[in-house]
């Protein structure tokens, strides 16, 4: 039983971590992002090839993998995103989803349509009991770093300039940049925060979730579930929507495997009908 | 008067050209169409095949009994109205006379109706669900059944000591098919299936399937998998400690593919699962066959890769057979009662059901040369089908 809540939290703050940068854009800069499964599967991709190409120990790929994806989204908005932020919902959404697919076709085509295989080090392999929950010493370790990566999260959101400003960017672009905020600068830098995490979520999830060309589409789902149930106002709804994700799924497969992954989706939809707004969604736009 | 002879002109020229039509189809190049999932979750299976029918071309040539053969390969990307669509555009526009692959059962399914209508032979490379066979009275298999390939694993395990199994299956076609086939076998010789867990077709996560196989304390649990998602099911196993907690895994040769078996690590070793091929078999045809294979590619060949390579040296012999003319029904009858000696030993590819009759080995993973390789130490000599009668 406590077995199984501690794989749905493991599970779960994945998940987070992965979508949280889906959050963020979504939620702060008000941009449907349908691509960032994408910049996930980056970041897997960038260990795995490091990894096998390289021969760097997984730890070291980790950092590399945050700072490729970030990097590659700081390209993307500077080049393609940056003009898509006046357009409607549905260019985003077309947009995107179109960004996606050319992920996947080009892994594809470059680097081959097989799973690809993580190889753990020897200490995070394996798992220990600890009064009778069987813990998996690899999800212990993503638990602890996804923590990590939330509580600097919503300290930098909440307690920094860099956040103020960006709070300041997203409700009167015009108004900030009249105070002397670069209102641009601010946006590329959440954007490519985000699509690092997502790019380190990717590599963490590689062993758990498996990396092959279509992961952005397999987990599309998943991050706009988080982000919806969470709701897109503050970090910690998209957090606690991650983790009653991943332990309702886990432990749905578990008690009820004739129902499988419907779990998810039926309270998904019990939630918004009850919660339109999301779980922590505020009841007035900010 | 004139209208007589404008018929006749017609007419004389409508037979003018029926006859070169005949003659083309004489020198037409003969086109086989594979269709495999070369992207996607499947996208091993493809690969393999891809690799051995390439094999296959360059081992004995483009031409048989006179006339040139073309392969085309085409991706489905193992879903199956695509599958659907490309097989229609063979038929109809490249006008292939063999339609061959078909990585997973749905895709074979949906091709089925295509195959009879266009009376087209369609050879099964790779899916294995019993039931596709008899979807269409044009559809030959090269590859295995399920049932087929599960039923002497139960046999054994009932014989070894294993009591009490849980059973762990893919929630699809062939799935399904392997856990009735073990239950049934299983339980006939005594055995108990204690908990019968099927996962999701798209599961990302084992976790909460394994964790109840933990509870469940069996002797042992039987697995089957689709290829391509054995490496990620054997590492969350050994994550879960159900490696050292007494549970021994056994399953169908799937689990342990040949394909991905040198990645799983020391997790795999000691797992016993029955199967047709392994390109550990001991026989200088197989010896040849995985020699040449891992010359021209960079991985080795695995169950898909011999039915891929099986499945061209029915359709050339059918076409030799038929001294190059081709035709649906003619080829059709040629490969019916096939036999040959495959590089998994001899098969027969059964006049009745069309399914092939083969050896069922029970192997063992070990470590040989620094490799893992799935070592044969039983056999089942030409097994059929069980649940269909012939």
């Amino acid at each position: 039983m406590l077995t199984l809540l501690f794989d749905g939290i493991a599970y779960g703050m994945l998940l987070f971590v992965l979508a949280v940068g889906l959050a963020v854009t979504m939620g702060l800069m008000n941009f449907i992002n349908l691509a960032h499964g994408a910049f996930a599967m980056a970041g897997g991709y960038i260990t795995v090839l490091l990894m096998q190409r390289a021969g760097l120990p997984f730890l070291a790929t980790l950092p590399l993998a945050f700072i490729g994806a970030a990097l590659l989204g700081a390209l993307l908005e500077r080049t393609l995103y940056r003009p898509m932020y006046a357009k409607p919902h549905l260019d985003q959404v077309l947009f995107s989803i179109g960004l996606t697919f050319m992920a996947v076709a080009a892994i594809d085509y470059f680097i081959g349509s097989q799973q690809q295989i993580v190889q753990l080090p020897a200490f995070l392999q394996g798992r220990f009991d600890l009064a009778d929950v069987g813990v998996g010493k690899y999800r212990l370790f993503i638990i602890v770093v996804c923590a990590l990566l939330t509580v600097v999260l919503q300290l930098i959101l909440s307690k920094t300039r860099f956040g103020s400003r960006l709070r300041a960017a997203v409700d009167d672009p015009r108004v900030a940049s009249g105070l002397g905020i670069n209102v641009n600068q601010v946006f590329l830098t959440t954007f490519a925060v985000g699509s690092g995490l997502a790019g380190l979520g990717g590599a963490l999830g590689a062993e758990v979730l498996g990396l092959d060309p279509t992961f952005p589409l397999k987990f599309m789902i998943y991050f706009l579930i988080v982000v919806s149930v969470g709701g897109t106002t503050t970090i910690t709804g998209p957090l606690l929507a991650a983790l009653l994700l991943g332990i309702a799924d886990v432990a749905g497969k578990y008690y009820v495997p004739k129902l499988g992954s419907f779990i998810v989706y039926t309270l998904m939809v019990l939630i918004l009908v009850f919660r339109p707004q999301g779980l922590f969604g505020a009841k007035v736009a900010r | 008067m004139q209208k007589r002879t404008a018929l006749r002109v017609l007419l004389a020229a409508g037979l003018a050209a029926t006859g070169t039509a005949a003659v083309q189809a004489q020198t037409a190049p003969f086109k086989v169409g594979f269709i495999l999932p070369m992207t996607g979750q499947s996208a091993s299976t493809g690969r393999q095949i891809e690799a051995a029918v390439k094999l296959w071309v360059a081992q004995n040539g483009s031409t048989v009994a006179g006339r040139k053969v073309e392969v085309i390969v085409k991706d489905d990307g193992g879903v199956a109205d695509q599958t659907r669509r490309i097989a229609q555009e063979l038929v109809v526009q490249d006008k292939v006379d063999v339609l061959a692959g078909f990585g997973l059962t749905p895709l074979a399914l949906a091709v089925a109706p295509i195959a009879t209508q266009s009376k087209t032979p369609m050879v099964v490379t790779a899916a294995a669900t019993a039931i596709i066979t008899e979807q269409s009275p044009y559809i030959v298999r090269t590859s295995f059944t399920l049932p087929q390939g599960t039923f002497p694993l139960a046999e054994w395990a009932a014989k070894n000591g294993i009591k009490k199994v849980v059973t762990l299956v893919t929630d699809y076609g062939p799935g399904i098919d392997a856990e009735r086939t073990f239950k049934n076998r299983f339980t006939l010789n005594g055995g108990q299936v204690v908990a019968e867990i099927r996962s999701p077709l798209r599961s990302p996560d084992f976790a909460p399937f394994l964790q109840r196989v933990r509870d469940a304390q069996p002797d042992a649990v039987f697995v089957f998998l689709p290829s391509g998602q054995g490496a990620q099911f054997m590492k969350q196993y050994s994550e879960r400690g159900l490696d050292k907690s007494g549970i021994r895994l056994i399953g169908t040769g799937d689990v342990t593919d040949d394909d991905q078996l040198n990645d799983m690590g020391d997790v795999a070793l000691g797992v016993v699962t029955s199967h047709h091929y392994s390109a550990a078999h001991p026989s200088p045809t197989n010896k040849k066959f995985v020699d040449a294979f891992q010359a021209a590619n960079k991985f080795r060949p695995n169950f898909m890769a011999v039915a891929g390579f099986d499945g061209m040296r029915v359709i050339y012999k059918a076409l030799e057979a038929t001294k190059g003319k081709g035709g649906g029904e003619a080829l059709l009858a040629a490969m019916k009662g096939q036999t040959f000696e495959s590089p998994r030993g001899n098969v027969i590819i059964d006049a009745n059901t069309r399914e092939p009759i083969q050896d069922i080995y029970i192997r063992k993973v070990e470590r040989k040369d620094g490799q893992l390789w799935n070592v044969e130490f039983d056999a089942l000599k030409a097994v059929k089908d069980p649940g269909k009668g012939s």
